[in-house]
């Protein structure tokens, strides 16, 4: 008989080696889906995990790694703050677009002016935006006790509808022909977030997601409030004997989060998106759970993964141009990814053990 | 605005309806947060069971066998939440999460050569006798069989809660799974048995959007109702009366809106449109939720 035996502590090694082990089991399971579809297994899985990299093609896709890598680990990491602390925001996608639209609005009131503050100010509004969107559930489950994976969830829905009226409505191009969305702010200069160097896909939003992991790194192992996150979800108990104001914490988790999924909306908006229409957003903000689980909600791990959680998407796109795979494929290959990533993960915290073991 | 164009007696008619798939949805978590496992993965197995039942009654050409295709096909992916939370131990929010996602992909997937088919028809029952009493006939009386059906799953949820010794034991397990284990009740048997069922029941919830109120087969059809069938679980303190009340509310509230869209109100669609998720979250806030299960969430390990 097969018995799992709590380990005293999670196993160091199997930590780091159950992603990986997870990412093997998706490939191989994901394989078999792609045959059952009719299409050659390995032919697919190097479509999707190889030639993104290292195909002729590849200076085409590389850049776009960072560019759909970016917004991935920007969301995460401020996730994974919340999702340490016991802290369950899961409406990234609505603060996403969120930020996207005040961020979006405040280049759109002052276009067409030029001036090197204007997109400084964009970023502000769009992280401002984030943040006071994700306070909403936030403030209501410290005052209320209100769920708040529920109401952020909620609030992922009214933001969708939110967007869908500004961009036909209120943020509408003026000149656009009546056409649905904004104008282009790619092609606002003082606006626009461009590429740093050119053909490099790297942009602010990737620079933005960089210096994330890093804070996040020297928050988490160097400073308290990543000490009180780490203990409140550990420990709850013990949290709040060592005077750790659990308000403040769900408050301060939510603002982390929703700022930067809100930075995420603002760079993606004005850079690779370019303007507000009414399905710009193409949920990021859910991916980004699954980057925070398999990076195992630590910074150095949410970037691997976030770059992993690129490429399936670009390979994604490259498989279903090439070979006819269906879109849904892509997406079921990362709620399988998360699943065995949960599965395997028994192997972390328990030891299994086999045959009658004896009674203590 | 041309308010008199809304029909009060139409307007509760189909209130029913629109309350019916939450409500399908909301009583199966109910059980299976009752015995102390909070599945975040309706949305998810909703979805399936609205593609599964799509699939399944256009080949068959029969909506009841689709809704059994629905019911199982949800179970199926319940099932495998249940395997990862129950024998693997995985924490229960992160692996909802993932049904969620899991389903939606899934879902996408089976459903791509089905867009755009209709549904086979599910003629209404004109109930005889019942159906002929004016206002109260055509609002209770003459809905199609799943309105019924589902009406019928609360009665039995309560009753089994209420007055079953297995019903007790359910309860038993979500209230403290350590003392039921010790009392030598299968913890984890009662709960894959309750994860199931609310898998079957949120598969025939999405069935009947696909089947009945749409009816047609989209991508990410269900649009949060699995989320706001959790909501209504807490409105509804675990209790299957308050449950069935939230759920009439909510679909008042979402056909309150149709109706408002369709007379021309000035306000734009898209804020209409927002109005049975704020109202959830309005509930949620207002409500103040009962006792929760007291192991509702908490991995059980029997250590030896």
């Amino acid at each position: 008989m097969i018995m799992l035996e709590k380990r005293p502590q999670p196993s160091q090694g199997w930590t780091l080696a159950t992603p990986i082990l997870a990412v093997l089991l998706t490939m191989l399971v994901g394989g078999a889906l792609f045959a059952a579809l009719g299409k050659d297994p390995l032919v697919t899985i190097r479509t999707i995990f190889y030639d993104p990299l290292f195909s002729e093609f590849a200076w085409y896709y590389r850049p776009q790694l960072l560019v759909k890598g970016a917004p991935l680990v920007l969301i995460a990491i401020g996730l994974s703050f919340g999702f340490r602390a016991g802290v369950w925001n899961i409406g990234a996608e609505g603060q996403y677009i969120i930020g996207a639209i005040c961020g979006a609005a405040v280049g759109l009131a002052l276009y067409p002016m030029e001036s090197v503050f204007i997109f400084p100010a964009m970023v502000i509004a769009g992280a401002l935006g984030g943040m006071l969107w994700a306070m909403i559930p936030g403030i209501l489950r410290v005052k209320f006790g209100t769920n708040e994976i529920l109401v952020s969830l909620m609030l992922v829905y009214v933001a969708e509808q939110l967007l869908a009226s500004m961009a036909l409505g209120t943020l509408r191009n003026p000149e656009g022909m009546g056409f649905p969305g904004s104008r282009n702010l790619s092609q606002y200069p003082s606006a626009a977030n461009l590429e740093l160097i050119s053909g490099s896909g790297m942009h602010w939003g990737v620079v933005a997601a960089f210096i994330a992991v890093i804070f996040a790194y020297i928050m988490l192992s160097r400073h308290i409030f990543g000490f009180q996150v780490r203990l409140s979800g550990l420990a709850p108990r013990a949290a709040a004997f060592s005077g750790v104001n659990p308000g403040r914490l769900i408050l301060l988790c939510m603002a982390i989060s929703g700022g930067l999924a809100g930075l995420a909306g603002l760079f993606e908006v004005a850079g690779p998106a370019g303007q507000i229409s009414i399905d710009f957003n193409v949920g990021y903000g859910f991916t980004a759970i699954i980057v925070a689980f398999l990076g195992r909600l630590h910074p150095v791990g949410i970037l691997l993964a976030g770059g992993l959680m690129a490429l399936t998407y670009i390979g994604g796109e490259i498989a279903q141009s090439k070979l006819g795979l269906p879109g849904g494929a892509i997406q079921l290959l990362q709620g399988m990814l998360l699943f065995f990533l949960l599965a395997v993960d028994v192997l972390t915290h328990y030891r299994v053990r086999f045959g009658q073991g004896e009674v203590a | 605005m041309d308010l008199s164009s809304i029909n009060p007696i139409l307007l509760l008619a189909s209130l029913m309806v629109a309350a019916t798939p939450i409500m399908l949805a909301a009583i199966g978590e109910l059980v299976v947060e009752r015995s102390g496992v909070l599945n975040l993965g309706v949305e998810g197995m909703m979805i399936t069971g609205a593609v599964c039942g799509f699939i399944v009654s256009v080949s068959t050409g029969s909506p009841w066998i689709g809704f059994i295709g629905a019911a199982i096909g949800g179970a199926i992916l319940a099932s495998l939440f249940g395997v990862l939370t129950q024998y693997l131990l995985s924490n229960q929010v992160a692996t909802g999460l993932a049904l969620t996602l899991f389903g939606l992909g899934l879902s996408a997937l089976m459903g791509q050569g089905y867009i755009g088919i209709k549904a086979p028809s599910f003629p209404d029952w004109h109930i005889p006798l019942l159906g002929d009493i004016p206002v109260i006939g055509p609002i209770v009386f003459q809905h199609d069989p799943m309105v019924y059906v589902g009406l019928l799953i609360v009665l039995a949820v309560w009753a089994f809660l209420k007055f079953s010794r297995a019903g007790l034991i359910l309860r038993a397990v979500g209230e403290n799974h350590d003392a039921a284990h010790a009392l030598g009740y299968k913890v984890k048997r009662v709960r894959m048995l309750a994860i199931m069922f609310g898998g079957a029941c949120a598969g025939l919830g999405g069935a009947y959007l696909s089947l009945v109120r749409v009816p047609q087969w989209t991508e990410g059809m269900t649009a949060g109702a699995g989320w706001i069938a959790l909501a209504i679980v807490v409105f509804a303190s675990w209790k299957p009366g308050r449950l069935l009340l939230g759920a009439y509310l909510f679909g008042g509230v979402t056909v309150l809106q149709l109706n408002l869209q369709a007379a021309g109100m000035a306000i734009p669609v898209e804020y209409l449109s927002m109005a049975p998720y704020l109202a959830t979250t309005v509930v949620l806030v207002i409500m103040r939720a009962g006792r929760a299960p007291g192991s509702l969430g908490r991995i059980f390990h029997a250590s030896r």
